[in-house]
């Protein structure tokens, strides 16, 4: 079974796909690393060689940063934001769209599930 | 889109030259500006800067984190108070 960057696990589909299930790689990264391990695409991930499993994962350790190492690199700047008191720190502090979205109306993604608050006035009764 | 390299970063000419004038002196003094959109330089680091946020001043220390960023960024212009309890609501109603 095939292991790349850690505990990465996929198989079955061809490499290319695969090595998108690690966090921090897309398709265009995968392209680019199977071009440099010289390593066809479209093989399954089970049928690679130590060999081949062993080339990819040396390149991926030296030019990309992935899964926890990124995630962590992620929480910092974030933190970094929030520490030097800028608007942008305070939108993530309060979970709320960072770059000057709108608010009225969705940004379900960052608020998360619908708070209903009663006797409000729905958006449709606002604006008629 | 960002700002082209070319021109540098955009800092208004009265903030830079003010304190360059303090940096020449070794001074440390709150520097009161209205130019929210001027870009944090390294020079800045050290001082404080009264940042308008449309009402009052608001005290800003420069650190070196913040280099990059607009003084605006940290001088926020709105605020949030929470919403008005539904009980509230419902009495002004009645």
């Amino acid at each position: 079974m095939p292991r790349i960057a850690g505990v990465d696990i996929p198989q079955e589909k061809p490499i290319h796909i695969s090595l998108r299930y690690i966090y921090g790689l897309g398709p265009k990264n995968s392209r680019d690393i199977l071009k440099e391990a010289d390593v066809d695409p479209q093989k399954r991930a089970k049928e690679l060689s130590e060999d081949e499993v062993a080339r990819i994962g040396t390149i991926i350790d030296r030019n990309y940063i992935v899964e926890g190492v990124l995630r962590r690199q992620i929480q910092q700047h974030i933190s970094r934001l929030k520490d030097i008191g800028s608007y942008r720190g305070a939108r993530h502090r309060r979970n709320l769209p960072v770059r000057g979205q709108r608010t009225r109306t969705n940004a379900r993604t960052r608020k998360g599930p619908r708070k209903t608050v009663a006797g409000k006035k729905g958006v449709k009764e606002l604006h008629g | 889109m960002s700002r082209s390299t070319k021109k540098g970063p955009f800092v208004a000419y009265h903030l830079l030259e003010k304190v360059n004038r303090l940096n020449e002196r070794r001074a440390k003094e709150p520097v009161k500006t209205w130019s929210r959109a001027s870009t944090v330089i390294p020079d800045f680091v050290g001082h404080t800067f009264l940042v308008h946020n449309g009402k009052t001043h608001v005290r800003v220390f420069i650190s070196e984190d913040m280099v990059g960023h607009k003084l605006g960024e940290f001088a926020p212009t709105r605020v949030f108070r929470g919403h008005s309890t539904v009980k509230k609501e419902e009495e002004t109603k009645t």
